[in-house]
């Protein structure tokens, strides 16, 4: 970084992690200031893990406690699986930010704040009878309350911008100020501004001006007297980007089209969470990647089972109401046995529930959720990163086995975002499409004897026409039956080829030993939480130790014997217990569950307080 | 492929074909086999797409590719076949129900794009493989199992609502009508957007009087007006009535055979206000219009996508590493 030479003494401390949380209202650029403090802790060697939690008002009344936006992010000199529990740090822009923030804060946390956004009518907005500032009643937290409007305007007193545009510049004030904090590099911000504003140079040189100010600030005055110093986390070479889980599953689709040598064919309709990954691929739209933006979910999950007919990788992505309208076109899917990927970013339900909060509570919906007899394949993305490796697998499977393959996802994984090694083509897993006998010798279900996958054949391809449909089939030939034994006969050829999936499971990892007094059982999102709360445990010599389950349906061959060498499971979920429901069914267990339904990530601090409630009754 | 010229045998997949004896469907069947061999492209390059109903089994007689999808989303299923494969011939075949009720959303939203499909909506006034229900183009106060004290559903007139939507083919043709039904597929076959031909035919359980007036060869040319582009609108068994507009309404007035009134408008496909105006003709008011309504150029929504990405969908640009190193990568060595 540019600026090191320190004009006073100050304590620089040692930290192995450091939780920090920017909240605003929707319109203070939060999830921009917080994003380009992800960028910096990147580029200064520290893993990550962030998450926006923003209201699903797009502006609700400014300076309102439903208008608060938060953005927290987690960084380290080792791994970090989470964007942490609990805030070190809150950078609070407004009184209602504070007033919404301060119960997750512990006694002694650093509170940094905008002195001049605490007006009367501003404090009257968020609550507060008195200024909290003033009155005392934040004397067990480190308050660090700056007058960032007065002190931007001061800085761009000379700039001949507005008082309006000025004070659009005063989050940068706060970045540049805990850039210095954190020793931090300033380029990455810099670089930003210089390509956000190549048309306007003087907002350019404003908003560079603010970040400097608040930079210089921090280490001129006073009230500042400590910096912490982070090691970089120890990683493996390679080129690395920050990437949330919607992008990371809009590359893996782009990525697994490549792998295949095919068209992506992505047909989506707007829904949150899931939308960014419509906006991802749209902007990389191509003759090979193929957007359509549908008018309906029934009408994009019919696209994306055309465009399968017709050949090309085909997938779309939604969250729970979408699947649900989905769930009609996927039985259609199933039984003209064709390939694609549904990435289904999970929400706060049912209805329209929480819609910009998280959960994990559609995978029965994902695994049972349809009329008839119809098994699919699920799998479920662990992190932000983990998206793009798990939408790749899932694609893998659909073209080898035939199958459409639902991807879980949830609203914590695809804003949440981590550094991304970005992998080599030649180092991801091959796509293996069973190979087309001689027209003369085909029939439209014909099967390959070790998937049970029927060949893929597509207008376009000459001797190979055929009718698809949802009306049964005969085995092998083809057309329409409604023999009674045929249809058991198709029903368990549908089932068995699903099931056969499990030859793509790899042995489940057992974090920690391979026996003991508890398993903890998790799937999808949970995964950092589990992973910290278990290390937690173990420091403290409790007998603990964890699998995360990546495919749901079908699941690992070897959990029940696993699960068997533990005298007790815990299934943590954000749901009431659907993991937990189709284990006690597989494996006749009773495992015990701890689950969460707030639209909020479970924790790591709730995963061990439940594995020390539980072992202490041991 | 061999050179030889297909023939509408050819287009046959040779299934036992379950419709009921005499149905309509059977003519459209053989008019639009005819229609796919004069396309001339080969076989592997068509796909015949449909919902669920009567017409919807169509894909299993013709021996392209076919999908027979559910109830209502012939349209989406064949968007993404003519998106992901824009040369391929993309023909729809549905119905009242499954076209406009069901899966009403998706015409608006197909021929709002002008995608190029080929879409056939068979109208027969009712849900016949349900057995008899109302659907939306079933006729005020007609007595179905579903409205057994007679409907009383405004209905819709299907080539109406196509060309008030702006289709930019629209047509509408009678099953029993071979010569000039065939005519109007032909050139919907050789529309670039979206082309919509409604044909109107019979359920013989359900509807089987429904358009036998403008089938009988006695009264049928009073009752039917056959639209012809830059011919003026005359019918009439001697030839002796015509359409004028009076003040922008129009008018029926009679002449004698061979003596037509110059106000009797002459037909100009490319108005599409004049096609709105004659394709909204209702007995007994007026005569009932066939032929192709509205013939209008715009490009088609694949024209328009593939145009749009012309010169950046190489394999190069979409390699991870071409798309994710930038200004927000790092590398760690």
């Amino acid at each position: 970084m540019n600026k090191t030479t320190n004009s006073r003494k100050v304590n620089v401390s040692q930290l192995n992690s450091v939780t920090v949380r920017f909240a605003g209202d929707s319109g203070d650029g939060i999830q921009l200031v917080g994003s380009q403090f992800a960028n910096a802790t990147a580029i200064a060697g520290n893993d990550l893990s962030t998450l926006p939690d923003y209201p699903a008002e797009i502006r609700a009344p400014a300076g309102s406690l439903a208008g608060v936006s938060g953005f927290q992010i987690s960084f380290g000199d080792e791994s970090v699986l989470t964007p942490g529990n609990k805030p070190d740090v809150l950078m609070a822009m407004n009184p209602a930010a504070l007033a919404v923030n301060l119960k997750n804060l512990e006694k002694g946390s650093v509170i940094i704040t905008n002195s001049d956004a605490f007006t009367p009518a501003a404090l009257e907005k968020a609550g507060y009878a008195s200024n909290p500032l003033e009155d005392g009643s934040l004397a067990n937290y480190r308050v660090i309350g700056v007058p960032v409007n007065a002190l931007t305007e001061g800085a761009l007193k000379d700039s001949g911008l507005t008082r309006a545009q000025i004070l659009k510049c005063n989050n940068f004030y706060l970045l540049g100020l805990l850039y210095w904090m954190y020793g931090l590099p300033l380029e990455t911000t810099q670089a930003w501004i210089k390509t956000k504003f190549k048309k306007i140079p003087e907002l350019a040189a404003a908003n560079n001006k603010v970040l400097m100010a608040g930079f210089d600030y921090a280490e001129t005055t006073e009230i500042f007297d400590a910096r912490f110093q982070l090691k970089k986390s120890p990683v493996v070479p390679g080129k690395y980007r920050n990437l949330t889980g919607n992008e990371a599953a809009a590359y893996a689709l782009i990525t697994a089209a490549k792998l295949l040598k095919k068209k992506l064919f992505y047909g989506s309709y707007p829904i949150t969470p899931a939308s960014e990954i419509l906006q991802t691929l749209s902007k990389h739209r191509a003759k090979d990647v193929v957007v359509f933006q549908a008018e309906d979910e029934i009408a994009a999950m019919c696209s994306t089972v055309g465009a399968a007919f017709g050949g090309e990788l085909a997938a779309t992505g939604t969250s729970g109401p979408g699947l649900s309208l989905k769930c009609e076109a996927l039985g259609l899917a199933v039984i003209a046995e064709l390939p694609m990927v549904i990435v289904n970013v999970q929400r706060g339900g049912p209805s329209t529930g929480l819609p910009t909060k998280t959960e994990q509570s559609d995978l029965l919906q994902a695994v049972y959720g349809r009329h008839g007899e119809c098994p699919l394949v699920v799998m479920a993305a662990s992190s932000p990163a983990d998206c793009f490796h798990t939408t790749l697998e899932a694609a893998r499977i659909a073209v080898k086995y035939m199958t459409p393959v639902i991807v879980l996802t949830n609203a914590y994984l695809s804003n949440g975002s981590e550094p991304f090694r970005i992998p080599k083509l030649s180092e991801l897993p091959k796509f293996q499409i069973s190979p087309l006998p001689d027209p003369a010798d085909y029939k439209p279900f014909m099967r390959d004897p070790e998937t049970l996958a029927r060949p893929w054949t597509w207008p376009g391809l000459a001797g190979y026409e055929y009718r698809a449909g949802g009306l049964e089939k005969l085995d092998v030939a083809g057309g329409i039956s409604y023999d009674p034994l045929n249809h058991e006969v198709m029903t368990n050829l549908r089932a068995d080829k699903v099931a056969r999936v499990v030859k793509e499971i790899p042995p489940t990892k057992i974090h920690g030993q391979a026996e003991g007094d508890l398993l903890v059982v998790g799937w999808g999102s949970t995964y950092g939480a589990i992973k910290t709360a278990v290390n937690e445990a173990r420091k403290a010599g409790l007998s603990v130790s964890s699998i995360h389950i990546k495919h749901i349906f079908p699941m690992p061959p070897d959990l029940g014997t696993i699960m068997r060498r533990f005298r007790k499971v815990l299934v943590p979920e954000e749901n009431s217990g659907q993991l937990r429901m189709l284990l006690r069914s597989a494996h006749m267990l009773e495992p015990l569950g701890l689950n969460k339904v707030q639209g909020q990530p479970l924790n790591s601090d709730e995963i061990l307080a439940k594995i020390q409630e539980i072992l202490r009754g041991n | 492929m061999e050179k030889t010229k297909l023939t509408a045998k050819d287009f046959s997949s040779g299934l036992p074909v379950k419709w009921c004896p005499g149905c309509g469907d059977f003519a459209i069947l053989n008019m639009i086999q005819k229609t796919l061999a004069g396309m001339g492209l080969p076989l592997e390059k068509y796909a015949v797409i449909s919902g669920i109903g009567c017409s919807s089994r169509f894909p299993y007689y013709v021996s392209t590719y076919g999908f027979h999808s559910i109830h209502g989303r012939a349209l989406p299923v064949a968007t993404g076949v003519k998106l992901s494969n824009p040369d391929l011939a993309v023909w729809v075949i549905t119905g009242d129900g499954d076209g406009l009720s069901i899966g009403g959303n998706h015409m608006l939203h197909t021929i709002r794009r002008n995608i190029g499909l080929k879409v056939v909506l068979f109208n027969n006034r009712i849900y016949g493989l349900t057995k008899g229900q109302a659907s939306p183009t079933t006729q005020p106060g007609s007595k179905t199992k579903t409205t057994p004290l007679g409907s009383i559903d405004y209905p819709f007139n299907p080539a109406r609502f196509a060309v008030g939507l702006d289709c930019t083919f629209v047509a509408r043709g009678i099953d029993t009508d071979i010569a000039g039904t065939s005519v109007i597929l032909e050139r919907a076959s050789k529309h670039n957007g979206t082309a919509f031909v409604e044909v109107l035919q019979k359920c013989l359980p359900f509807t089987d009087k429904e358009f036998d007036p403008l089938k009988d060869p006695a009264v049928k040319e009073d009752l039917l007006l056959r639209v012809e582009h830059g011919k003026p609108l005359v019918f009439g068994k001697n030839r002796d009535k015509g359409i004028a507009l009076r003040n922008f309404r129009p008018e029926i007035i009679t002449f004698k055979p061979g003596a037509v009134p110059a106000e009797v408008a002459v037909y100009d496909e490319t108005n599409a206000e004049l096609a709105y105006l004659i394709s909204g003709f209702t007995q007994p008011e007026f005569p009932t219009p066939i032929g192709v309504f509205k013939v209008t150029q715009k490009p088609s929504y694949e024209e328009l996508y593939y145009q749009q990405v012309a010169g950046i969908g190489d394999t190069k640009a979409h390699e991870l590493e071409t798309l994710l190193t930038g200004p927000d990568a790092w590398e760690i060595k």
